[in-house]
């Protein structure tokens, strides 16, 4: 089982570890729904090293991913991070990642899954070829942490020369953090304000330890992986494996906002247009259960008196207080309002489609 | 940290005797394997249980958990206060956080659970 850099600061501190795509990670510390309202009201701290790094850096590295993603890199400056997906050529995931552009035409990185990481290289690797670049898996040498909720900018900006004031949703830029070389964006996993924080620095626990010492008298806690979800999907935020996979396309995932036909070809567009012509037979939609009882991951789902598909994501959400899901729904029963049944053990619970996502912070 | 005076199982729910009735809940260590326990899942006075039958259900925001009858017999009050408190599990496992109070069918049906100190190695074996 691989490790953080981090790991032995998450055990001092009391983490129960678990194992996660192949790393031991921290699932929680103090409880995930303690930790799940820290972020929503002050901050949290997360070591999500075990997320996937991938750089494509060549004179054709903009062409390669225009090809590779349905979003429109095109349109980023150096600085500027997007939203997209590696598609199959049927219009399905590879995975889905951020886009942070380095240097325009010639070099991007790829922040992907850790469960897919390995994947992810392969599938870029291969269908790289054509182009003239390279593409290089850096994953095992960078740490990342995540500083996320309202007070992250407040906590993190006596630690770092770079005006964080200045700094836009989904921009990053390169400066020291306590010391040491990074590259921080204002994204985030969770639905707040937030940073992610890379290095490639051996000692990060110089990092976390600086924020720790600045946010605490703050109310910041650390994160585990529980509390990851459930922030990610109150925030209705994907997660591979669960609400998108190769069987899955991205328009019946509801993210045709990253779908940019214009842009010029990309593998699983001919696929998705297709399908947006004729019309979705099913779409991803949130829900909440109206009777006692959580929904969760597989329970079956009834509709019409049949079964007609089971849960993708679902949890009690610790912050809207509600036990939420997500699940791909024929389409005649995706309207809000449409309520349908979920199976759990010998019970069938009322469920009800309603607006996504679950939470939305306000924006200053 | 595990009370002598309760009887243990492998599926981590403890009993204590209670003259003619057992009080059921479960470990500190269930508990922790749970997390933050947010439903409980209770039966109805009156249900006749036979040891190893499911009880009701414990869930927490990660996972639920099935609660086992570790001796036959009848329930005979669950513990309301869970309704409203589940965290009560959380807090104080052994005591406030109860889940069952059985009319107890068979007392030597104890003698087949396990004594504080045994359950504490087993834990040991299962931590490793």
């Amino acid at each position: 089982m691989k490790k953080t850099r981090l790991n032995a600061v998450h055990k001092e501190a009391g983490a129960r570890m678990v194992e996660f795509a192949g790393f031991e990670m921290p699932v929680e510390y103090k409880g995930i729904i303690d930790e799940h309202l820290a972020v929503r009201t002050r901050a949290g701290l997360f070591d999500v090293s075990h997320m996937g790094e991938i750089i494509v850096e060549g004179p054709e590295a903009l062409a390669c991913v225009q090809y590779l993603t349905p979003n429109d890199a095109g349109k980023l400056a150096p600085g500027q991070v997007q939203y997209t997906a590696l598609t199959t050529p049927e219009g399905t995931f590879v995975d889905d990642m951020l886009v942070y552009c380095l240097s325009v035409p010639d070099k991007y990185l790829l922040v992907v899954n850790a469960a897919n990481t390995d994947k992810d290289f392969a599938w870029v690797k291969e269908k790289a070829a054509p182009f003239r670049v390279f593409v290089v898996n850096r994953s095992d040498e960078h740490s990342q942490l995540a500083l996320q909720g309202p007070l992250a900018q407040e906590i993190l900006q006596p630690l770092t020369e770079l005006d964080l004031g200045q700094m836009k949703s989904f921009t990053f830029a390169f400066g020291k953090v306590a010391g040491i070389d990074c590259l921080v964006s204002r994204t985030g996993y969770t639905g707040e304000d937030g940073f992610e924080i890379y290095t490639l620095a051996e000692n990060p626990e110089v990092i976390w330890k600086a924020i720790m010492a600045q946010g605490t008298p703050k109310g910041l806690l650390p994160v585990g992986l529980g509390a990851r979800d459930t922030l990610r999907l109150e925030a209705k935020l994907m997660l591979y494996g669960n609400d998108i996979s190769d069987k899955t396309t991205v328009l019946e995932a509801d993210l045709k906002w990253i779908v940019k036909f214009q842009k010029g070809d990309f593998l699983g567009k001919a696929v998705l247009e297709k399908q947006l012509q004729e019309g979705l037979k099913r779409k991803l939609v949130g829900f909440e259960v109206l009777d006692k009882g959580i929904a969760r991951p597989h329970y079956p789902v009834f509709a019409g008196g049949r079964q007609v598909s089971e849960v993708c994501s679902g949890t009690f959400a610790p912050y809207v207080k509600k036990a939420i899901g997500l699940v791909y729904l024929p389409i005649e029963y995706t309207e809000i309002g449409t309520e349908f049944e979920i199976g759990v053990r010998d019970r069938k619970l009322k469920a009800r489609v309603i607006p996504t996502p679950f939470y939305k912070r306000e924006k200053k | 940290m595990y009370p002598d005076n309760l009887y243990y199982t492998k599926d981590h729910e403890w009993v204590k005797l209670e003259g003619d009735e057992a009080v059921v809940g479960i470990t500190d260590f269930a508990q922790k394997q749970l997390g933050d326990i947010i439903y409980v899942d209770l039966p109805q006075p009156g249900k006749v249980l036979e040891a190893r039958q499911a009880i009701g259900s414990v869930e927490s925001v990660k996972s639920v958990s099935d609660v086992y009858s570790p001796v036959s017999g009848e329930v005979v009050a669950a513990n309301s206060e869970l309704a409203q408190t589940p965290d009560l599990i959380n807090k104080d496992p052994h005591g406030q956080g109860w889940i069952v109070r059985l009319k107890i069918k068979d007392k030597s049906e104890l003698n087949n659970l396990m004594k504080a100190a045994d359950y504490e190695k087993y834990l040991e074996g299962l931590e490793h």
